[in-house]
């Protein structure tokens, strides 16, 4: 005895479950893939590390 | 809960949808021509991007065009359920709730307009934000039902795609840009009245007030001609400036020429002529305008192509 009949329904869920599981797995992928190009290539970041950074200074303080 | 309960309690509904019925709902064919249109649009660009942003930028821009499909669906079911061409999508065939078209759509708008600014830039992020506004709320809940000019303001909705493209790469609007979407703005009205005139009983009976509708079908023939005229100083415009070149302008002339003598076919008959050989002449020159979209923009991509082999180009 089976307490698992086969129905269109079941197959039906399971097309769904699937088709979203792969799609959160390939967004998952493309946002680290993006992540990976942005950083590597060293986009406008800036790090608040309580550190002195003269960059960030107004120009004529920055200067010695 | 055993099993057999689960089954019994999933018996109760059985038009569960399948994932397949929740991409029916972003119109994949559609989406087809956004992809195609926007990458040649972001391709074009002075400007490149990482392949991996084009990729992202595509994806999103397409999934935008697909999210306000979806809202489309959730407000036409009605008119969808009466017109043969529409009545075989999810939420008139009843395999996905009007609801859940509302919630796919207003998701994937929020996804994708986000996630177009993360990979590119605030302003293409705006343009798609924009698009998927102005095709669910300006043309599907206000124009479609309002005025006979639904398809001509309606289709500025299509034609932004390219535009996003290009500024995607860009991070502005320039001349080329907006002459893209002038192309296929001003192509879309005569797409769809040239469909209007062979598949009269599906708009007559939805109620929705096509040109051939509230102005009959001599007027539609005439705006057809009028249009595809004015079509063709934006075709001509385009493969002139900076993403067009010899190549571009010899398809441009020839597919205008063509288009312009169709035009002016379907502008000399009557419907009793049209109605013997079951609209043939319309029919070709619907058929004849989805290849006329898509040779304009492929001669974009050779043209840009052929530039970077240093060949093509003004």
């Amino acid at each position: 005895m089976t307490f698992r009949p086969e129905h269109d329904l079941h197959k039906r869920r399971f097309s769904r479950n699937l088709g979203v599981g792969l799609t959160l797995a390939a967004f998952v992928a493309l946002v680290f893939a993006l992540t990976v190009v942005k950083v590597k290539r060293g986009e406008p970041m800036q790090g608040y590390d309580h550190t002195f950074q003269p960059a960030m200074l107004p120009k004529q303080e920055a200067k010695p | 809960m055993s099993d057999t309960t689960a089954y019994q309690g999933a018996t109760a509904t059985p038009h569960e949808p399948g994932f397949g019925d929740y991409v029916q709902l972003l119109k994949p064919r559609v989406m087809s021509l956004v992809v195609f249109t926007a990458l040649v649009g972001l391709l074009v660009a002075p400007v490149g991007l990482h392949p991996v942003e084009a990729f992202a930028a595509i994806l999103f821009i397409a999934l935008g065009a697909g999210a306000s499909g979806a809202l489309n669906m959730w407000w036409d079911a009605d008119i969808d359920a009466v017109m043969k061409r529409t009545a075989r999508r999810p939420v008139p065939d009843g395999r996905v709730q009007a609801g859940e078209a509302l919630a796919v759509g207003l998701g994937l708008s929020g996804i994708s307009v986000v996630m177009l600014w993360l990979a590119t830039n605030w302003v293409a992020a705006a343009l798609l934000a924009f698009t998927i506004f102005f095709y669910a709320v300006v043309y599907s809940m206000w124009l479609k039902r309002t005025t006979p000019q639904n398809i001509v303001i309606g289709g500025a909705a299509g034609a932004f795609p390219p535009m996003i493209g290009w500024v995607a790469a860009t991070g502005s609007v320039s001349v080329e840009a907006c002459l893209m979407f002038g192309l296929i703005f001003m192509w879309t009205p005569p797409h769809f009245w040239a469909l209007a005139l062979f598949m009269k009983e599906d708009y007559h009976t939805a109620g929705v007030p096509m040109l051939t509708v509230t102005h009959g079908r001599k007027a539609t023939r005439a705006h057809i001609l009028v249009y595809t005229l004015l079509l063709v100083p934006v075709a001509l415009g385009a493969a002139l400036t900076s993403i067009g070149g010899p190549l571009t302008l010899a398809v441009a002339v020839a597919l205008n020429a063509w288009f312009v003598i169709g035009a002016w076919r379907i502008w000399k008959r009557d419907e009793a002529v049209a109605e013997a050989d079951r609209y043939a002449v319309e029919k070709a020159f619907f058929r004849f305008s989805l290849l006329y979209l898509f040779l304009h923009f492929a001669a974009f991509l050779v043209e840009a192509a052929l530039k970077s082999a240093g060949l093509g180009g003004w």
